[in-house]
């Protein structure tokens, strides 16, 4: 048996909604099949599942709200014994420590019975489901509270606990609130450093100009796709960066899953993976980038995008920003930032000529690599995008 | 097409990228960037779902002419002329 977990997307997300499951007990599911639909501050997600089997049993109903890391279904796994006896569903720890956890719903300490009118078994079910007697109607004999009532007074309070964060903040709000926590978190415990670097892009530019003038309106490249495939592509020179740190450790990734900052029409910001994206050709990378970009606005990102990065890159140069220096989102170790593409004066062979230069900047982690490597990282991704006919 | 219709092309296909504007309230001399906060992917997908919707070409360098409503409805009514 396999338990199908509230998923942790992100270092800023304590809990989720499950809004819909999307497979019934008794199901076939694959691995990689979106199972399930969860609403978090990022928006709704398609949790995909990472075993393939049968499903097997429902645990958390559409409407609850649940810790990162609750069992939501039991998934009865491809080659399982049929006779095995399926364990009794309970809720498990998440499997990172969360330090700004939320607690959905807090239970409350039962106060003393006092003169309240409570069967035994009613006063030990409150203790159990934190229900306080003396706030119970009884509608048992002479007003005494019973065990039904209690479960009446659980239901009810789990509702108001559910209900009340949504009435109080909206989207927006909760979003910048578990952003600010996790940035808060970063600073805390990462030791930044940061660098910038002065990239030439003049050739980048002339020959996405006349790519795109081959090509088909719906075929043609945004300049952010170059620098994502050069950010990635340098990565492999310098793999210390394209990393996640956990339990006191710096663990590299083969893979290089470029998380690509994106900001949204309601307020916030979220970061998916591109899987794979040194591997991708240009083509690709636009395809599944636009794409991306479609699913984070509207919803419908998928739970591997949103958990999946192993480094960020974020482009500020649309909104006139020519440098930015993020703040790395842990677990990764590393954040790519790039400026606004401006015309300058520049030194070529003793002449000055006009350039279109852009400043990238790298803000990465001290207890993993340091300035010197970090530099040699920038000027790969300088390199590559003076050679864009390469990436 | 008539420029009323064109109009009504790139208003709705306006509408499905940045669905939460008001376009009523569009100038139609300022730019869509500044009135709704459009970025390069946001102006990329309003040129293919123009391209689609009225079978034109547009070449890139004539994005900046669809910059605002009036400047694509006249660029676009000349196009499909």
């Amino acid at each position: 048996m396999a338990e199908f977990l509230m998923p942790i997307l992100g270092a800023d997300m304590s809990a989720g909604t499950l809004i819909a499951w999307r497979k019934k007990p008794g199901d076939v599911v694959k691995r990689g099949d979106v199972i399930a639909e969860v609403e978090t501050d990022k928006g709704l997600i398609d949790v995909e599942i990472f075993v393939s089997g049968v499903l097997e049993k429902i645990v958390v109903q559409p409407g609850q709200t649940v810790p990162t890391g609750t069992l939501l279904a039991i998934i009865r796994e491809e080659g399982a014994l049929e006779t095995a006896a399926p364990p009794a569903p309970r809720p498990v720890a998440p499997p990172v420590a969360q330090p700004e956890a939320r607690v959905v719903v807090p239970p409350v300490a039962p106060a003393p019975a006092g003169r309240v009118r409570i069967s035994p078994l009613a006063k030990k079910l409150a203790a159990e489901l934190g229900v306080d007697p003396s706030t119970v109607e009884g509608t048992g004999p002479g007003g005494a509270i019973t065990g039904e009532d209690i479960e009446r007074a659980a239901a009810s309070a789990r509702a108001a606990a559910l209900a009340a964060p949504r009435a109080e903040f909206d989207r927006e709000a909760r979003m910048r609130q578990t952003i600010g926590a996790a940035m808060a978190r970063s600073k805390r415990e990462i030791p930044h450093f940061y660098l910038a670097t002065t990239v030439d892009m003049d050739r980048a530019m002339r020959w996405l100009a006349e790519e795109n003038l081959r090509r088909s309106v719906t075929d043609r490249l945004l300049y952010g796709v170059l620098l994502i495939k050069a950010a990635a592509l340098a990565l492999r020179e310098v793999p210390e960066l394209n990393a996640v740190w956990r339990g006191g450790q710096c663990l590299q990734s083969n893979a290089i899953h470029v998380g690509v900052a994106i900001s949204l029409r309601q307020g916030g910001v979220v970061a998916p993976a591109l899987h794979q994206a040194d591997r991708q050709s240009l083509d690709d990378l636009m395809q599944n980038f636009r794409d991306l970009v479609q699913r984070a606005r509207s919803g419908g990102l998928r739970s591997s995008e949103l958990s999946d990065p192993t480094i960020t890159v974020t482009s500020l140069g649309e909104q006139g920003v020519e440098s930015v220096f993020g703040i790395i989102y842990p677990p990764q170790v590393a954040i790519v930032g790039f400026g606004k593409i401006v015309e300058r004066p520049w030194s070529v062979e003793g002449r000055i000529v006009s350039r279109q230069v852009m400043t990238a900047t790298l803000s990465a982690d001290h207890r993993v690599t340091d300035g010197h490597r970090g530099g040699l990282f920038l000027a790969a991704v300088d390199r590559l995008l003076r050679e864009p006919g390469r990436l | 097409m008539t420029g009323d219709e064109i109009r009504g092309a790139v208003l709705r296909v306006l509408g499905e990228i940045a669905p939460e504007a008001d376009l009523s309230t569009i100038k139609p001399d300022v730019p869509f960037r500044d009135q709704l906060d459009l970025d390069s992917m946001d102006l990329l997908n309003f040129v293919i779902a123009l391209h689609e919707a009225l079978r034109v070409e547009i070449p890139e360098a004539d994005y900046p002419k669809l910059a605002t409503l009036d400047g694509a409805v006249d660029y676009l009514t000349t196009r499909t002329s």
